[in-house]
């Protein structure tokens, strides 16, 4: 059907044009933003066609400067890496969208910093879901971390210290997963994941295997903020200016967790994973249900929007960790649909923060009163937001939440079972306390006076389209779920295993 | 006793590698001034790196430089030779360690223009007042 | 009974989600936004009385939109039961709507745009609960019903509201997602489907008694919208929205939801015999006793005429549960049947509360003496009404009412039998003194002389209504056969 070099063009476009845009931006801002967008619908393109044909033809592997792996340092494109690369690939490209308006708004004649910052990051990020050799992704990691600290000490008041907190965490997350790849090459003198995974069954019983796999997994954890190790996010995101945490905040976490899937399966196996220390599944899963409940328990703390949806990060972090350590079937499947929906989710959140913010000049919950008369698509798109967290259905976070809990269901783990219901009840509270403040519009309660004196006062179109977007894209996901586990998670589970 | 003694004298990069580690984590956790902070994590990555790079010795080995011809008439005793490979990766995580060094840097003269301190303590009285 | 792949049961669902848009877009022109609604309203209900025949005949309907699990696609099916709840829901509302206009512009009620689109949604939602053909797509369009019904009730938006809408809120979404979700997941994860089926589903499975009993309470509670104590807070509650929607939402089809959900899930997920062999259905049936008891006495003690109402709905959803809990043939038809005259009593009921309001600006019983004087057509209707919500001849109250005490004969249980005679009495209780007050108590000395009814759109549809309830007395018959042939397949 179609041929060429899908993977390169994918990630390179952001890249080149990240020194583009430092370049032309310096004299023409008002080109920054375009380019950026045309570079990432470039990659979202090749994304698709990528995914298309790996779905079809079956996975793909590219090695760069024709080194042969397990020497030279190879990309792999299979349904996940494939699914996880079109997923960051369109979810940059819709951040973006939104993310020219509020950068003008907030840092005006910054933005070829900004933007240059944000590309480099995304194409780290992309780089990320497709590489297959252990060493170069923790340099990946770090490229992707470096332009989000710099992306996030751009912010106001507090950022700068969230950043500087965030450059400690980081940097320990990626230390130990350097030195799980230390102790990993020692024992089989290989860096190629897959390489990895084929020599590394003979030697699951040394104590050296579990302290690579333990380190590994603990750095990951760092990285996406897994609680009780999420004390870093809260802060950085909150205070990040909006144009980075519509991007970081729906993607970072969740590469982090596609991470860990494949430090788990291509690395280490499954049989590894989960049956070669008894009861580190079970302590695991626990674990997660106790970040699940604590982190729903600190969200109902906070008054306001952005660092509240912080928190349902983490309790979301807590579900997708521990819908992995199910050890089963529809736990896997739940965790990795939830790992769309939940970009997708936080995406439309934020965006909603993002406009609101660039309305109000604030997000703390009293900013929402009288939204619905006066920002009325942003509210709707915030609704269909706040459902899908909740998990309403149709939307998605209904669906992936089914699958969730039905594998902690047959896994026995009551545990989870109970704190996802307990998430659910929260994020309904959560949510519905900002939904009440927005329908109600006045400070006494009265309203029957408000007969249309509050003027409508959306957002700029640039803000609102890709909310609008976003929001229909979170019900046609949920109706859709079905046809996506069947044609894509599911050949890519089995290409795990 | 005497078996740990051994076992720390045989191994004594590791051991080395394993007490810096501690030492640079040690001064990121626990530390309140933000430049203390980040030399215990140059400790700490510099651990990372002096564990690598002993990794690749050899007892006895040289440098890794070549002859061609040798090379390709198969008449190389790899144990004569280090293993340059983590060598080669470390010099990344130097790069890794100095990139992220500076901007560390960079956003702490931020933290001290608007704060005018380092010290985490009083920065945080004064952003709760 | 075989089903034929159609459009219509999808038709019969969307023309009111779609027809939401038009109504928000001719927000300048009430005229035409309430031309809307009355287009939707009529068109609905002929888009589902056109499949009655069929269905009568022993066919149906199918249509199926998505299959978003293994097993499970969001699929609507026309079978007698859902035909039964989508006739009364989709005939009522066409005079709910009416009713709204009348109501809404004589008082001059703000937001009325955001009120008309609500409530479009809402009998979408509530026709995709009847015509729902898997526990999954029920409990999907049972969410949406609950959301969709917010902004109805926090409608006047101030401190009240709020209060209730929470309360509204909290109760429904909280049982639906707390008891209700999990129940079903561990239905599917038992039975590996969660198609309704004639029979039930969970037979097969060989799950042991004590689950199959907690997956019992956990679905009479998690359907919070029946109304069985002790989450039936929301519905006193919710009152505080405007009559209409007290009338045909917490009177109808919400409440009916609940029921109608409950009754599913004990006849097509459980099956009446599984029931039956466990020994299930007497526990059930003595629970919901207390409620019919209860609800009955709070009744009593209420003066704001609405909130009466709504306890009296309390009481009387439970008596349709207790229908179906008696297992017995006869129980189970009552049971259902109860839905159809209940609903057309109680719409009447709320209808005059409303039309009361309008007309005098009274909430309280106990301001109402002489008012029958000014506005006798209003609590003639009421009168009527109350009857059948009694259970007294001739009115369609006492068919449903009669199916149930034979089924509590047939099912040996006099006990329960002696419930019914005393709530059939406390209804008369809190009924009656109301009537008599209005017509023959002395009018308080500034009352006003002469007729002063509500305006004529709210007039219409109570007599409507009323005269509907007189009607099925004498001919009882399309429901009762799809009452029948929702219990014998």
């Amino acid at each position: 059907m179609i041929s060429g070099n899908f993977l390169a063009y994918a990630i390179a476009a952001p890249l080149v044009m990240a020194f583009v845009v430092n370049l032309v931006g310096r004299a023409r801002p008002f080109l920054v933003a375009p380019l950026a967008l045309l570079s990432l619908a470039v990659s979202s393109l090749c994304s698709l066609l990528l995914l298309a044909r790996v779905l079809r033809d079956g996975t793909e592997s590219y090695t760069m400067g024709g080194w042969q792996p397990p020497w030279g340092i190879e990309l792999v494109v299979d349904p996940l890496s494939g699914l996880m690369l079109l997923l960051v690939a369109a979810i940059a490209l819709i951040a973006t969208w939104s993310a020219g308006a509020s950068v003008r708004q907030e840092m005006e004649g910054r933005e070829h910093v900004f933007f240059t910052l944000y590309l480099i990051l995304v194409s780290g990020l992309l780089a990320l879901t497709v590489t297959g050799d252990a060493f170069n992704l923790y340099v990946m990691l770090e490229i992707t971390a470096i332009t989000t600290y710099g992306l996030i000490a751009m912010g106001r008041e507090r950022a700068a210290l969230a950043s500087f907190n965030y450059i400690i965490m980081g940097t320990i997350g990626a230390c130990f997963y350097l030195l799980g790849v230390g102790y990993l090459y020692i024992l089989t003198g290989s860096l190629n994941m897959a390489d990895i995974g084929r020599i590394l069954p003979e030697l699951y019983g040394g104590a050296a295997v579990a302290t690579a796999f333990a380190f590994m997994l603990v750095g990951m954890w760092v990285k996406m903020a897994f609680f009780p190790l999420h004390g870093w996010l809260p802060n950085a995101y909150t205070y990040a200016p909006s144009g980075t945490s519509v991007l970081i905040a729906p993607l970072m976490t969740k590469v982090s967790v596609y991470l860990m899937i494949r430090i788990m399966f291509t690395i280490f196996s499954p049989e590894y994973t989960f049956f070669q220390h008894a009861g580190v599944q079970h302590l695991i899963v626990w674990a997660s249900a106790l970040a699940i409940i604590i982190a729903s328990s600190l969200a109902l703390a906070q008054t306001e929007f952005k660092k509240m949806l912080t928190y349902i990060i983490v309790a979301e972090v807590g579900y997708m960790v521990g819908g992995v350590w199910l050890a089963n079937e529809p736990g896997m499947t739940g965790a990795v649909l939830h790992i769309v929906n939940d970009a997708l989710m936080t995406l439309c959140l934020f965006l909603v923060a993002s406009a609101v913010v660039f309305r109000q000049g604030s997000c703390r919950f009293e900013d929402f009163r009288g939204l619905y008369r006066t920002m009325p698509l942003t509210m709707a798109a915030f609704t269909v937001g706040a459902f899908s967290m909740i998990g309403v259905p149709p939307t998605a976070g209904f669906f992936s939440k089914w699958y969730l809990i039905l594998g902690g269901i047959e896994a026995g783990q009551w545990a989870y079972v109970a704190a996802l219901v307990f998430s659910s009840l929260v994020n309904a509270v959560l949510f519905f306390r900002i939904i009440e403040i927005a329908f109600f519009n006045s400070e006494d309660g009265h309203g029957h006076g408000h007969h249309g004196t509050l003027a409508r006062h959306e957002a700029p179109g640039a803000l609102v389209q890709p909310l609008v977007l976003t929001a229909v894209a979170l019900i046609v996901v949920g109706l859709a779920s079905g046809a996506l586990v069947d044609a894509v998670i599911l050949p890519a589970l089995q290409w795990l295993q | 006793m005497e078996g740990l003694l051994d076992e720390i004298v045989a191994k004594y990069n590791y051991w080395i590698y394993v007490v810096l580690m501690m030492i640079g984590f040690y001064a990121m956790i626990g530390k309140r001034n933000l430049v203390k902070k980040l030399i215990g994590m140059n400790i700490f990555q510099t651990a990372i790196i002096l564990f690598f790079v002993s990794t690749g010795v050899k007892r006895d080995a040289g440098l890794a430089i070549v002859d061609k011809q040798q090379a390709l008439a198969g008449a190389i005793d790899v144990a004569t030779v280090v293993n340059p490979l983590p060598h080669v990766l470390m010099l990344t995580a130097i790069v890794v360690g100095v990139s992220v060094t500076g901007v560390a840097l960079a956003v702490m003269q931020r933290i001290h223009r608007e704060h005018g301190t380092l010290e985490e303590d009083e920065i945080l009285e004064k952003i709760g007042r | 009974m075989d089903f034929h792949p159609s459009i219509w049961p999808l038709a019969a669902v969307l023309i009111s989600l779609l027809g939401a848009l038009p109504i928000m877009l001719s927000a300048r022109t009430p005229n035409l936004r309430e031309g809307w609604t009355l287009i939707i309203a009529v068109g609905k209900f002929l888009i589902v009385a056109s499949m009655l025949p069929s269905v009568l005949a022993g066919g149906g309907f199918v249509f199926t939109l998505a299959e978003v699990f293994p097993g499970v696609p969001i699929q609507l099916r026309v079978d007698p039961m859902g035909m039964f709840f989508a006739l009364i829901a989709s005939f009522l509302w066409i005079f709910t709507s009416l009713y709204s206009i009348g109501y809404m512009r004589a008082l001059d009620e703000h937001g009325q745009t955001r009120y008309f689109a609500s409530f479009a949604v809402a009998i979408s939602a509530t026709i995709g609960i009847a015509f729902a053909a898997n526990l999954f797509t029920m409990y999907l369009f049972y969410e949406v019903l609950s959301l969709s019904t917010y902004p109805l009730v926090a409608h006047e938006q101030n401190a009240e509201a709020r209060t209730s809408g929470r309360r509204y809120l909290s109760l429904i979404l909280g049982t639906s997602i707390g008891l209700a979700l999990p129940a079903m997941l561990v239905v599917y994860s038992l039975a590996g489907t969660l198609d309704f089926t004639t029979g039930g589903i969970l037979a097969a499975t060989g799950a042991s008694p004590s689950t199959l009993a907690l997956l019992l309470a956990l679905f009479v509670f998690g359907f919070a919208k029946a109304g069985i104590m002790p989450f039936h807070a929301w519905l006193p509650a919710a009152m505080v929205a405007p009559t209409p929607v007290s009338s045909f939402l917490h009177g109808v089809a919400v409440v009916k939801a609940g029921v109608f959900s409950i009754i599913r899930v004990l006849v097509d997920i459980f099956g009446i015999d599984l029931l039956a062999s466990l020994n299930l259905g007497a526990p059930l049936a003595y629970f919901v006793c207390i409620t019919i008891l209860a609800a009955s006495l709070v009744a009593l003690t209420q003066d704001n005429l609405k909130r009466r109402l709504a306890y009296s709905t309390v009481g009387q959803l439970s008596y349709m549960v207790l229908g179906v809990a008696l297992l017995s043939a006869s129980g189970v038809t009552g049971g259902v049947l109860h839905i159809a005259m209940h609903a057309f009593g109680k719409i009447t009921l709320f209808f005059c509360a409303g039309a009361i309001y309008v007309a005098s600006h009274k909430k309280y019983i106990s301001q109402m003496d002489g008012l029958g004087r000014t506005m006798p057509i209003t609590f003639g209707a009421f009168f009527l009404g109350a009857m059948s919500i009694i259970g007294l001849p001739p009115l369609g109250g006492f068919i449903s009412k009669w199916y149930l005490v034979i089924g509590a004969v047939q099912a040996d249980q006099l006990p329960i039998l002696l419930v019914l005679l005393t709530s059939s009495l406390l209804n008369a209780a809190y009924f009656l003194p109301i009537v008599y007050r209005a017509f023959f108590a002395p009018p308080p000395p500034d009352a006003p002389v002469g007729i002063k009814e509500a305006p004529i759109f709210c007039l219409v549809p109570l007599v409507v209504t009323a005269l509907c309830s007189l009607t099925l007395f004498f001919y009882p018959t399309i429901f009762l056969r799809l009452a029948q042939a929702a219990v014998l397949p």
